[in-house]
């Protein structure tokens, strides 16, 4: 097997706590040694040696909110395009939500998108698997037979499960396979027709508004749910200070509760809408500039676990149309480290921070190997140049569907190398 | 003062909506509209300006009122008027906004009025096609002609806006007709007040640059303008307000609740109108009521819309200029 020698690296794995610089040393598909000493055995005979001076390594990131067309909208992404996407992204694994058709809602499904990935992506497929048949709230899927299959996780993906009984067998059942529940709550009764963040901008531009009540009540209630059921329960995508708090109280609690946030709601505001602008039509909507620094704080704090690029591939023609009529979501794969980098720049959150809730702690949430660079653990790893800058610009995107948020945006901290297993899938 | 040339270019190519324009932009829409007046009031009245430029009329909300103004608006201009009737069009067989856009600009029109149920479907046209567009009214965001032709009346009847007090009452939530009048007067330093049940205020209403109430009576002390606003069918019984009954009793303009304003106080509506349910007929029908002479000011106001945005000093060549 052949053995490569990454030296003078930024070593950043928040698995063990280290930022420091030295050599990792990958041997065929594992990291065999990651550290400041670990070349005081010398470097291997017949090694490739790469000089990363100047330049980091992190754990390949594990992106837990990921929309992919296939099967059923392969114009908008496909499993191998998605992958693509996510390599040049720098993520190695990424957490595929069952909002296909047909829905990813039973063991033939979930072999279809494992063997489609084996056969197809460069990257790591974990498919999470619909809590309800159809994702119409109602039936339970079998959890059980779909744990052995692959899933990693149950979801309705983009759907809010209305029914709290329903909600609390799923909590209670899940338990016995120590499945995650992972929600996005937005209570479709509330926001009703709502399209942004309810306020004073919605209001000027005559945008029914979706009040921030709309996530916290079914999330209050979805958390209260896991208490009571002792199950786990992982709340999205939050976007808003309330329900910041409302997930800190259950973990106070004891609650066996973690959240996630889009990586949107972590750099930008409904300010970006801008004049009825499509693709900032989102999935929780971009809120108030104070819920984007609440988020930052979550963050910080520990009270957000993950975040993820909510990659959600939509068709130009379903974008260009009037806001209200649009589709929602945004594709974020490639963007989402340079993005988060943004708060590492900024001096907001330090890298270890931002580093884990990219890889480590979904690593751990989902029960995935990687966002590790621990000897022993698989090679799937980033070689990043933190300080570089570049320019995202539609026509290099690899993505499938072109509508990212961040079209024309100078971000700073590019991908140069991605590893998945030891292999190389990307190189810039 | 007929002669409109003697009058300064006007800067902007499209009118999406009233936060578009300066005061002096205003102003000056309103003095073309004064003169298009005397245009309307003659026996001969076409005239020449838009001889030989295409208008087309794209109006996927039904709105007799509204489109028939704009379609005499541009006749009275000479332009060639054309009516797009979504409701028979291809519009019905699924066709985007945005292709029937392409579409009608591939016939080169000069001007395109446009009616939307979507906010921001009038500046998403804008950005597609090559000719002037006109919102006449797009989802609950802008109606600017209208809020034009609201100031027109004022300014006429008032001879001015600047330090009058307007009271628009009513579904203000879902109205923009509201929105163009709270952004017009507020530009051109009037006293706004609105006056509605809180389930029909949108979000944020305090900072929109007025003075907010639930009473009629204390809305309409000292006002110059009653605006009422209409109040749709479907938002009467049960969703927004309990009944019509109710509505009418606290919100229905009648005798007794315009005594609150100022005796010579004008009460406007932009119409259609829900008789017994936002305004009696006694006072829409009465002596203060000025929904007739809104109704005159709209062609007037569209004329000088479409003439100022098609002026050749602009644009010499009116076609994607």
């Amino acid at each position: 097997m052949s053995i490569t020698v990454f030296q003078r690296a930024r070593i950043v794995d928040p698995s063990r706590g280290i930022d420091e610089t030295g050599t990792v040393i990958v041997d065929g598909k594992k990291i065999v040694a990651a550290g400041a000493d670990a070349l005081n055995q010398g470097i291997p005979g017949g090694a490739e040696v790469v000089d990363c001076t100047g330049k980091a390594i992190i754990p390949g990131l594990i992106d837990g909110r990921v929309f992919i067309g296939e099967p059923g909208g392969e114009h908008r992404e496909t499993i191998a395009s998605a992958s693509v996407a996510a390599a040049a992204g720098g993520v190695t694994s990424v957490v595929m939500m069952p909002d296909t058709d047909p829905v990813i809602d039973n063991v033939a499904l979930v072999e279809f998108v494992l063997r489609t990935a084996k056969e197809t992506a460069s990257v790591n497929i974990f498919p999470a698997a619909a809590i309800t048949k159809g994702l119409d709230g109602h039936e339970m899927t079998e959890f059980g037979l779909l744990c052995e299959a692959g899933a990693v996780a149950f979801t309705d993906g983009r759907h809010t499960i209305a029914s709290s009984m329903v909600m609390r067998r799923a909590l209670t059942y899940a338990r016995d396979f120590d499945a995650v529940i992972a929600h996005e709550t937005q209570d479709a009764d509330l926001a009703s027709s709502g399209v942004m963040n309810e306020g004073l901008y919605a209001s000027w531009l005559g945008l029914s508004g979706i009040p921030r009540e709309a996530e916290t009540i079914p999330l209050e209630r979805d958390l209260a749910l896991a208490r009571l059921t002792r199950g786990n329960y992982h709340a999205a995508k939050i976007s808003t200070a309330m329900a910041a708090n409302a997930v800190s109280r259950a973990k106070a609690d004891g609650a066996k509760v973690t959240s996630g946030v889009s990586i949107n709601s972590l750099s930008l505001n409904e300010n970006d809408v801008g004049e009825y602008r499509t693709f900032f039509r989102l999935a929780p909507p971009l809120r108030a500039e104070e819920d984007r620094v609440a988020m930052i704080e979550a963050l910080k704090d520990g009270t957000i676990d993950l975040i993820v690029s909510s990659h959600d591939p939509q068709d130009v023609d379903t974008k260009r149309l009037p806001f209200a009529d649009a589709a929602v979501g945004a594709i974020g794969l490639e963007t989402l480290l340079a993005v988060a980098l943004r708060l590492y720049h900024n001096d907001e959150v330090p890298l270890l921070r931002i580093v884990e809730a990219l890889s480590t702690a979904p690593a751990k949430l989902f029960g995935l190997p990687g966002g590790t660079l621990k000897p022993g653990a698989l090679a799937d790893l980033a070689l990043v140049d933190l300080g570089e800058p570049w320019l995202v610009r539609e026509a290099d995107i690899r993505s499938r569907s072109k509508n990212t948020c961040f079209e024309g945006a100078r971000l700073q901290g590019k991908v140069l190398k991605t590893l998945v297993g030891g292999r190389t899938v990307f190189s810039a | 003062m007929t002669d409109l040339s003697s009058l300064p270019p006007y800067p902007h190519r499209h009118l999406l909506g009233i936060r578009d324009l300066s005061p002096f932009d205003i102003e000056l829409l309103l003095d073309r509209a004064d003169a298009a007046v005397s245009i309307s009031r003659q026996s001969e009245k076409k005239t020449s300006t838009l001889r030989g430029r295409t208008q087309i009329n794209l109006f996927y909300e039904a709105s007799t009122r509204t489109q028939s103004s704009f379609e005499l608006a541009g006749k009275r201009l000479g332009a060639d008027v054309m009516n797009m009737s979504v409701a028979s069009s291809s519009v019905k067989k699924g066709e985007t906004l945005i292709d029937t856009a392409m579409t009608l600009n591939a016939m080169r029109p000069d001007i395109l009025i446009i009616r939307h149920q979507s906010a921001g479907a009038a500046a998403l046209l804008a950005q597609k096609v090559g000719c002037s567009v006109v919102n006449a009214g797009d989802g609950a965001h802008e109606h600017p002609t209208q809020a034009l032709l609201d100031a027109l009346t004022i300014r006429r009847a008032k001879g001015r806006i600047a330090h009058l007090t307007v009271a628009i009452c009513g579904d203000i939530l879902h109205s923009r007709v509201a929105r163009s009048n709270i952004l017009l007067l507020n530009a051109l330093g009037a006293r706004v007040k609105v006056v509605a049940p809180s389930t029909l205020l949108p979000s944020g209403i305090a900072q929109m640059g007025v003075e907010v109430t639930q009473s009629m009576v204390e809305g309409l002390k000292d006002a110059d303008v009653v605006m009422m606003l209409r109040l749709q069918r479907e938002r009467m019984a049960g969703a927004f307000v309990p009944s019509v009954r109710e509505y009418f009793r606290y919100y229905g303009l009648d005798a007794e609740k315009l005594k609150a304003a100022k005796p010579d106080a004008l009460v406007m509506h932009p119409g259609p109108m829900n008789r017994g349910v936002e305004i009696a007929s006694e006072i829409a029908d009465g002596p203060q009521s000025v929904i007739q002479e809104q109704v005159e000011m709209g062609v007037a106001v569209r004329m000088a819309v479409m003439e100022a945005l098609l002026d050749p000093r602009r644009n010499r060549d009116g076609h994607n200029a």
